[in-house]
């Protein structure tokens, strides 16, 4: 009898540590993973909320404004999506797609934007690489880069078409000369922005200049120069469609289909194409983003 | 009196004396006076502390024992080529590993692959970083990183080793820890060191002479040798000679202030 309740307690004993730690084992796991829910609802609940306010607000004032044929002033975004993409529109009349243009345009300013937009990290990171040099380069060479900043470019537009003719060169000299000041600023700044411990460690060795260009200046710099590239991105698409809205000629891209559209009232295939070019721009922005967490997110914490 | 304005750096002087100011002054183009008739000599195993309140120029004496600066009187003789240089903080790349941070000095000095890593893993295990070597620094604490900075110095097997406060930006208990390592590595290397700190504690646990300088412009007040034999105790801190001492330094530290 004693004998049986002690093996009784025993294995009592013995149950509830093992119970006890498969519950410790478990209870982080299904915290962590609802934190980790949490934080995703947080991240992405907000913005979308507000999406939908917009929609809803869209919907609501297309609803009075534009009620009747023909649908010029706010069209709701069914009547932009149906108008735009189906053999019918949403009033039951026959309709010619967009999509095939659509498509052919937005691959031709893509293509337009990505030329420009790696000539231009290309020349920012040399002109940049030049300035970081010397003193007197930087005094030479700054005061360019800030001109080609405050010019408007739409007024070089025009000028651009007339002297080198209406082509794709053209554009992506537009392209250009939009999106390469915050290449040469961004990494301008990293390349000046190490420590001077930092300068001064190297300096002790005496580490040549193109050993502290590539050992310490450019990798300092990689953070700014990726923070550069996203902006440039985005900017290099404003480019491809300005220049092609301007010179409405060649092969059209996304800025000729939007000044078409206009001109012909056809406002739901405006709106697609507007629509269309601001996710171009939000997609190269997501794009070099992840890129440059996947280049310097392991190391660089920024400072916060 | 000598005034000399040129600065020789390489020439020996003797081969016992590795670091010899003679006379030194440093004017700054802005007119500063940093320092003014500096006598200082580092022989071979001596550990020298440099004490002072901040802004008396202590700095700039390493700066220019180091060659980063040149002595505007004077002369600022090294007795050899192989110095080693702490700075106040870290100063690691954040975008390389402990190994390649520890690695880099000799990377610099284009030493072969394989010799440098080999030094580099010798000199993590001396500071007591073994398993950290793929760490960056951002994953590291404090007084890690500057574990990893003293490492990389080591690479270079100075004889001469200069500490710019090297543990001014760390918490007390870190800051002990690293001073007991430092006299370890010290007691082992035999390495001569210029330390510059404003603690009088650290400055008489480590060295075996205390140097008191004092400001505007910065000049020595008084000079103490530290008697005690390495290694030594932590525990020496407590006796009643050491407090005798470091009395001795704080004083000349406030005499000189006023």
């Amino acid at each position: 009898m004693s004998t049986e309740t002690s093996t009784g307690t025993d294995t009592g004993s013995g149950t509830t540590p093992a119970v006890a730690t498969a519950a410790a084992a478990t209870v982080p796991v299904t915290r962590s993973a609802a934190a980790r829910s949490g934080s995703v609802a947080k991240l992405w609940g907000p913005p979308l909320v507000v999406f939908a306010v917009i929609v809803a607000a869209w919907i609501a004032l297309a609803a009075i404004l534009d009620a009747s044929p023909p649908h010029v002033l706010l069209p709701s975004p069914l009547r932009i999506v149906v108008d735009s993409f189906s053999t019918e529109t949403l009033d039951g009349q026959p309709n010619q797609p967009i999509t095939g243009e659509l498509l052919n345009a937005i691959a031709l300013t893509m293509q337009v934007a990505l030329s420009g937009l790696a000539i231009s990290i290309v020349v920012g990171i040399v002109w940049a690489i030049l300035m970081s040099q010397a003193r007197w380069v930087e005094r030479s060479l700054f005061p360019y880069a800030v001109i080609l900043q405050c010019v408007p470019i739409l007024a070089l537009v025009p000028l651009i078409g007339n002297t080198i003719d209406y082509g794709i060169e053209a554009r992506i000299l537009v392209c250009v000369l939009i999106s390469l000041f915050p290449m040469v600023s961004n990494t301008l700044f990293g390349l000046q922005s190490v420590e001077r411990s930092q300068r001064e460690l190297f300096k002790l060795q005496k580490a040549s200049r193109w050993t502290v260009l590539t050992k310490l200046q450019l990798p300092n710099a990689l953070p700014a120069i990726f923070a550069g590239m996203r902006i440039s991105a985005g900017l290099a698409i404003v480019g491809a469609i300005v220049g092609d809205f301007f010179f409405r000629r060649g092969q059209p891209g996304l800025g000729i289909l939007i000044s078409n559209y206009q001109s012909r009232l056809q406002t739901p295939e405006l709106f697609a194409a507007v629509i269309v070019a601001a996710l171009l721009g939000v997609l190269i922005f997501l794009i070099f983003g992840w890129i440059s967490k996947l280049a310097v997110g392991r190391w660089y914490e920024p400072a916060s | 009196m000598t005034t000399t304005t040129a600065t020789s750096r390489t020439a020996p002087v003797t081969t016992d004396t590795l670091l010899d100011f003679r006379n030194v002054a440093m004017q700054f183009p802005n007119g500063t006076v940093a320092l003014s008739g500096i006598d200082l000599t580092v022989k071979r195993g001596e550990f020298v502390t440099v004490v002072g309140p901040s802004g008396c120029g202590k700095s700039t004496l390493l700066r220019i024992a180091s060659g980063l600066e040149n002595a505007s009187e004077g002369t600022a003789a090294l007795g050899t080529k192989r110095i080693g240089y702490v700075f106040q903080d870290a100063t690691l790349l954040p975008w390389r590993t402990v190994q390649a941070n520890v690695e880099l000095l000799a990377e610099l000095n284009k030493q072969p692959r394989k010799s440098r890593a080999a030094k580099a893993k010798e000199a993590i295990e001396l500071v007591g970083l073994s398993g950290f070597e793929d760490n960056l620094p951002k994953q590291l604490s404090g007084g890690m990183r500057m574990r990893t900075s003293l490492a990389r110095s080591l690479t270079l097997d100075p004889e001469l080793f200069l500490f710019d406060e090297p543990f001014g930006a760390l918490d007390e208990i870190t800051r002990e820890r690293l001073g007991d390592e430092l006299l370890r590595i010290f007691t082992e290397q035999r390495f001569a060191g210029l330390f510059i700190t404003h603690s009088v504690a650290e400055a008489v646990y480590l060295s075996t002479r205390v140097v008191v300088m004092s400001g505007r412009p910065g000049h020595i007040v008084d000079e103490f040798e530290v008697p005690f034999d390495y290694p030594r105790d932590p525990d020496i801190r407590f006796t009643p000679e050491f407090a005798a001492l470091s009395g001795k330094v704080s004083h000349a530290l406030r005499e000189g202030h006023s």
